[in-house]
C-alpha cells in the first residue's frame, strides 16, 4: 500500500507500519504521530531512537524492555505514547509492529 | 598401539515434558559404547500441566494429574534428582548441589515458570486468598477450593504480559467457568471479565475476528491492551499504567512467565530468563554444544507440550547429525497443535506454526477429519480428555502421534479464509 505524507510517497503495510524503514524520516515520524494526536518532544524522539536502535541489532521490543532502556521508565512511555505505547511508537518510529502475540 | 575410548556424556537439565521426551528419543539412538545419558530434575513428581485447568473445576481430580516422574526415564538414562546450581557453558560442565557433571553436549529443557513477584501488589498476604494463579499445582488445588465455597461477585481472568504457557488457557478457564457457574445455578450472581494486554482476546488475529462470537455468547466483558502495573490488593482492583482500573471479588491471573532461575544465574538468558535458541534447528545461539527445547527457548512458537514433542523429533535427528560433525536441519516450524474447551462440553482445535495462523478445515485428514479446526465440536472435546492418556503413555516416552507430523500439513486446511 502507498501512503502520500507531506507530498511523500511510502510503502505501508495494511495498519500503516511502514515496510521499508530506509523511507522513514523524521518528519514522516512527525507526522504520523499527528495521526495519533502525539506532538513530538525532544523525549518522544529519544524514545524512538532507542526503539530504531533495538530494531537495527535485531534485539526484540517489549513493553518490559522499556523499564531497562534507561530513557524513560513504563509509567511514562506511557504518558508520552497513550493507548498501547509499543504499537504506536513503533509506528512512528517506522519499524514493524512488535510479534508479541503467540 | 590402544585406541582409547572415552565415554562422552550427554546431560539433559530439566525431567518435564521436553526432557523426558528426548531422554526416550535418544537413549535407543546413541551408541551406548560411547555416550552416557544423564537427566537432572530436583523435583520427584512429574505434573500434568495441561490437568491444571480442569483441576480449578473439580473436572479432573489431584491424581489425575501427578505421577513419581523417574517412572518415565528410559533403563539405559541416568536419573538425578539433585538441583541444578549453575551452567558453566565456557567449561562444559554444570554445577548440581552434590557436586560438577561435565558435558559434552547438553540439553536444556528447564521450562518457564510463573514470577508473581514481577508485578507490584501481587504476592500479597492475598495470594491464593483472593488472587490466584492456576499454572501450578499448589494455585490449582488452592482455586478450586475457593470455586466450590464461591457464592458470586467479580471473577477476573487475567493475563500479565506475553509470552505464556499454553496461551489460550486463560481464555479456556473463563469459557469452563461460565459452564461451571451455570451448572451450580449462580450463573447470574457471578460477573466475568477477560482482561489481556493484547488487542484481542485471541493470542492470534484471525481466531480474535473469527471466535470473537463466543464471548459474546457467554456473556464474559473484555478489557483489551490492559498493561498491568499494580494489584491492589487492599482495595480488590487492578490498575493499568494507563490508570485503568478493573475491580474483583476473584482474580484469577496469569503472572509473568520467566525462564528457569539457573538460567539467569548463569547468564544464558534473555531479559525473561528464556535462552536465545534458533528458530529452525534448536541450537544455543551462543555455545554450538547447547540445544535448547520446550518452554526454555525463546522462539516465537507457543510455549506449549504439542511444540515441544514437534521439537524433540527435530532436536533428536539434529543431536545426531551434531555427533556426526554434520550440518544441522533447520527444520522445525513452529508447529503447534491445541485443543481450545469452549465449555458445554465442547472444543476447539487449532493447528498453526511461525507463519501460518490457524485457519478452520479438518484434521488430521482433508476430507474426513474426524477433527474439525478452529470450530467447536463435543469430538474435539473428547480429543482434548483422551489427551491426557496421549500424554502419559504416549508423548512421553517419545512416540509419534500417528497422522500428526513434526511440521504443520496445510493438507485440509482453508488456507485463504
Amino acid at each position: 500500500m502507498i501512503k502520500t505524507i507531506k507530498q511523500v510517497e511510502i510503502q505501508v503495510n495494511d495498519e500503516g507500519y511502514l515496510t521499508d524503514f530506509s523511507q522513514w524520516t523524521k518528519e514522516i515520524g512527525a507526522e504520523i504521530a499527528k495521526e495519533h494526536d502525539i506532538e513530538m518532544t525532544d523525549q518522544h524522539w529519544e524514545v524512538i531512537s532507542w526503539i530504531q536502535e533495538r530494531v537495527a541489532a535485531n534485539d526484540p521490543l517489549s513493553v518490559r524492555g522499556i523499564k531497562k532502556s534507561g530513557v524513560i521508565d513504563i509509567k511514562q512511555f506511557y504518558e508520552l505514547f497513550p493507548g498501547g505505547p509499543l504499537k504506536v511508537s513503533t509506528k512512528i518510529a517506522g519499524v514493524p509492529k512488535p510479534k508479541s502475540c503467540i | 598401539m590402544y585406541k582409547l575410548v572415552y565415554m562422552k556424556n550427554l546431560v539433559i537439565l530439566g525431567a518435564g515434558t521436553a526432557g523426558t521426551m528426548m531422554a526416550n528419543h535418544l537413549v535407543s539412538k546413541l551408541s551406548k559404547k560411547e555416550w552416557n545419558i544423564h537427566i537432572v530434575d530436583q523435583y520427584k513428581t512429574h505434573y500434568y500441566q495441561p490437568g491444571f485447568l480442569f483441576l480449578p473445576f473439580d473436572i479432573y481430580t489431584e491424581d489425575q494429574v501427578k505421577k513419581v516422574g523417574e517412572k518415565f526415564i528410559p533403563k539405559g538414562v541416568h536419573y538425578i534428582q539433585q538441583k541444578i546450581e549453575k551452567i558453566d557453558a565456557e567449561n562444559n560442565l554444570v554445577s548440581l548441589e552434590n557436586g560438577p557433571l561435565a558435558y559434552d553436549l547438553l540439553i536444556i529443557a528447564t521450562g518457564s515458570k510463573i514470577a508473581p513477584a514481577e508485578v507490584d501488589g501481587m504476592l500479597s498476604d492475598e495470594w491464593h486468598k483472593s488472587v490466584f494463579d492456576f499454572y501450578t499445582y499448589e494455585g490449582a488445588l488452592a482455586l478450586r477450593n475457593k470455586l466450590r465455597d464461591f457464592k458470586g461477585g467479580k471473577l477476573v481472568v487475567h493475563i500479565t504480559e506475553m509470552p505464556i504457557k499454553c496461551p489460550v488457557a486463560p481464555l479456556e478457564f473463563a469459557f469452563l467457568a461460565d459452564s461451571y457457574f451455570h451448572k451450580k445455578g449462580i450463573r447470574d450472581k457471578v460477573d466475568i471479565t477477560y482482561v489481556t494486554p493484547l488487542s484481542g482476546a485471541f493470542t492470534k488475529e484471525f481466531c480474535s475476528k473469527s471466535l470473537g462470537y463466543l464471548l459474546e455468547e457467554k456473556n464474559i466483558k473484555l478489557v483489551t491492551d490492559f498493561a498491568i502495573e499494580q494489584v491492589d490488593f487492599e482495595n480488590n482492583k487492578i490498575i493499568d499504567y494507563a490508570e485503568t482500573e478493573v475491580p474483583y471479588d476473584l482474580l484469577v491471573t496469569v503472572p509473568t512467565n520467566m525462564g528457569d532461575e539457573v538460567i539467569e544465574r548463569s547468564g544464558l538468558g534473555d531479559d525473561l530468563n528464556f535462552v536465545p535458541t534458533h528458530p529452525n534447528t534448536l541450537q544455543s545461539l551462543d555455545h554450538e554444544n547447547i540445544f535448547v527445547i520446550g518452554d526454555a527457548t525463546n522462539v516465537p512458537a507457543s510455549k506449549a507440550g504439542s511444540v515441544a514433542h514437534f521439537q524433540a523429533e527435530t532436536l533428536t535427528d539434529n543431536i545426531l547429525l551434531y555427533i556426526n560433525n554434520k550440518p544441522l536441519k533447520e527444520e522445525f516450524d513452529g508447529h503447534a497443535n491445541c485443543f481450545i474447551e469452549t465449555g458445554n462440553n465442547k472444543a476447539l482445535l487449532i493447528d498453526f506454526n511461525y507463519v501460518q495462523e490457524p485457519v478452520t478445515g479438518n484434521f488430521p485428514f482433508a476430507i474426513i477429519g474426524p477433527l474439525k479446526l478452529l470450530k467447536e465440536s463435543i469430538f474435539n472435546h473428547w480429543g482434548k480428555l483422551a489427551f491426557r492418556w496421549i500424554y502419559w503413555n504416549v508423548l512421553l516416552k517419545g512416540i509419534p502421534i500417528p497422522f500428526v507430523s513434526r511440521n504443520m500439513s496445510t493438507a485440509g486446511k482453508n488456507i485463504n479464509n
